[in-house]
């Protein structure tokens, strides 16, 4: 596509440049459709884990809820108050959803569409969602809000702290595949299950049933310091309703407060896809694919797109289901988690793989 | 030390997933829901909510405005002149009064039935309608009084005529009275005088 593009300007920088904004066109498209509908699931699962029916009128059981939501918050008056800073006020929002947006372009959705195949994918997601606390911390400050303020100063120390055992995970992942390109990373999984990471990868012998145990440990400190990142519940003390009204988005109304909405829950599927790409296989099928099967090529991306979203919506659906069971966690417990419990696992499981990949 | 550690570890992922085997049986648990406007939850019996007047029965009396304790029901009667006497009740009880106002207002009734109860004909009683939301405050103030204001006009026109005759009769009458009353004081009078002879009499003896 660059290549082609090159030739139609006649300038290899403009081409790339047009070559990246076009790659996040798709996966922006994916962003809102995703978060249409994970909004509309959010609280269909809570309404029925609380025995409740949930939205019922917007469409089919409530499925074009969100959409309506969504028109009515556009029309929202955009209130900016007299002693914000405005400057940061009006940047926050925005900066926080492009640091999202640019985290999915690292993701494989399937063999041939990744948004940038950068070989340092993994290194940049987790620099991306560190930069969103900037982001975070910006609207905290500028809403010149006390509880706005203590719900940005909440998410740095949570994000900064449990960047800690999610890097350590990483880098553990980085020396089971020997790579930082999430797409190699899914290559290195292929063909069935058996090869996934949490079966110990495609190694045979005796490091990959050795491995087995490690990685599940390494999948459960990923998924809690991750679901602590995004600040979902039980980890969500920055926007804790009961106690800091909405925490950091406070002061935020109309299409600002739509982009922070827009952020978390994309932040939710990120989770789900970064666990899917280390542990799961990525958008690789479980079990070869139809499209070879029957000899039809143009099938296998569409099979692999339906796996990695499958697989993906999978972890989204947990974090609900997570959201829905446990209550918010305090502030010391939060810590102690990280400190006391994630990281000196994370270290263990680190220093154990390196040991078992040397033999 | 590190058996707690471990044994803390432990804990917290076994009671999360404890948590969660509670929270999916809730998943497939029917929801308790009602889908408001069209299903709606049965009344019970004796449920209290908007009042209705059966103005025809009312005799007027006033009970139940007495009993409200928020005074919301205003009353306002004529004395039915003999002319035009306002009929019976339903159950065959005289009335004796022209309802010429009859007002509740809902808006701020407590629905306490206090009124219900002392009604000698039961004409005011507690239906099972909830919904009468309105726009205007005004128009929660019921009129259940059926007669026009033209109508309200006649009856106390009748009673003034009516009392006009009475008070009438009644000065006719006072006066025939009075009459009667000199005439017999002046008897009394004329007696008196010829008593004293008994005096005079035994004064004599
Ligand atoms: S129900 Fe109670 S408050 Fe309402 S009109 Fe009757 S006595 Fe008054
Ligand atoms: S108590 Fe009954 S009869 Fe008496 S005024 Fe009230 S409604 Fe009419």
């Amino acid at each position: 596509m660059q290549n082609y593009l090159t030739e139609i300007f006649g300038n290899e920088l403009v081409a790339e440049i047009t070559v990246y904004v076009l790659n996040t066109i798709p996966v922006l498209a994916f962003i809102v459709l995703f978060v249409l509908f994970a909004v509309w699931l959010e609280r269909k699962v809570s309404a029925h884990m609380q025995d409740r029916l949930g939205p019922m009128r917007v469409g089919w059981h409530g499925v074009l809820q969100t959409v309506a939501d969504f028109l009515k918050l556009v029309q929202k008056e955009d209130i900016v108050a007299d002693a914000n800073d405005k400057a940061l006020f009006n940047i926050a929002p925005f900066l926080v959803f492009v640091a999202t947006l640019a985290t999915y372009t690292m993701l494989p959705f399937t063999s041939i569409f990744v948004g940038s195949n950068a070989d340092v994918g993994i290194f940049l997601v987790l620099a991306l969602s560190g930069a969103v606390v900037a982001g975070i911390l910006m609207a905290g400050w500028a809403s010149n809000n006390k509880y706005s303020l203590y719900g940005s100063l909440r998410a740095a120390a949570q994000i900064v702290s449990y960047e800690i055992p999610t890097a350590l995970v990483v880098l553990t992942m980085i020396m089971v595949y020997g790579t930082m390109n999430l797409g190699d990373v899914t290559e290195a999984q292929t063909s069935y299950f058996w090869n996934w990471g949490i079966f110990g990868g495609a190694g045979l012998g005796l490091g990959k049933f050795l491995l087995v145990p490690f990685m599940f440990v390494a999948f459960i400190i990923l998924f809690i310091s991750t679901l602590a990142e995004s600040n979902r519940t039980p980890f969500d003390l920055p926007e804790s309703e009961s106690e800091l009204v909405a925490g950091f988005n406070t002061e935020y109304s109309g299409i600002k407060f739509s982009m922070f909405f827009l952020a978390e829950f994309a932040n939710m599927f990120l989770i789900g896809s970064i666990l899917v790409i280390f542990f799961f296989g990525g958008y690789n099928s479980p079990f070869g694919y139809f499209g070879n099967l029957i000899g039809v090529d143009w099938l296998i991306p569409i099979e692999q797109l339906f796996w990695f979203i499958g697989k993906g919506m999978f972890f989204v659906f947990i974090s609900m289901w997570l959201r829905w069971t446990l209550p918010r966690v305090r502030v010391d417990q939060l810590m102690t988690i990280c400190w006391k419990y994630l990281i000196p696992y994370a270290f263990f499981n680190l220093l154990i793989v390196g040991l078992i990949l040397l033999i | 030390m590190i058996k707690d550690y471990l044994k803390n570890t432990w804990e917290g992922l076994y009671t999360v997933l404890v948590g969660m085997k509670i929270t999916w049986k809730h998943l497939f648990v029917p929801s308790v829901t009602l889908q408001y406007p069209e299903e709606r939850a049965k009344l019970p019996e004796r449920a209290r909510n908007r009042l209705f007047v059966n103005i025809n029965d009312c005799i007027g009396c006033m009970q139940c405005a007495t009993a409200c304790p928020v005074n919301c029901i205003d009353i306002e009667t004529v004395k039915g002149a003999p002319v035009d006497m306002p009929g019976e009740t339903s159950k065959g009880k005289k009335k004796a009064l022209w309802v010429t106002k009859f007002e509740i207002d809902i808006a701020k009734c407590c629905f306490c039935q206090l009124c219900v109860f002392p009604c000698p004909t039961e004409c005011i009683q507690m239906t099972d309608v909830y919904e009468y939301s309105e726009w205007d405050r005004d128009n929660l103030i019921y009129n259940y009084a059926n007669l026009t204001p033209q109508e309200v006009d006649i009856k106390q026109l009748n009673l003034e005529k009516f009392q006009a005759e009475k008070e009438a009769k009644k000065i006719e009458a006072a006066k025939a009275k009075a009459e009667a009353a000199a005439k017999k004081a002046e008897e009394d009078k004329a007696k008196s005088e010829e008593k004293p002879s008994d005096d005079e009499k035994k004064e004599e003896k």
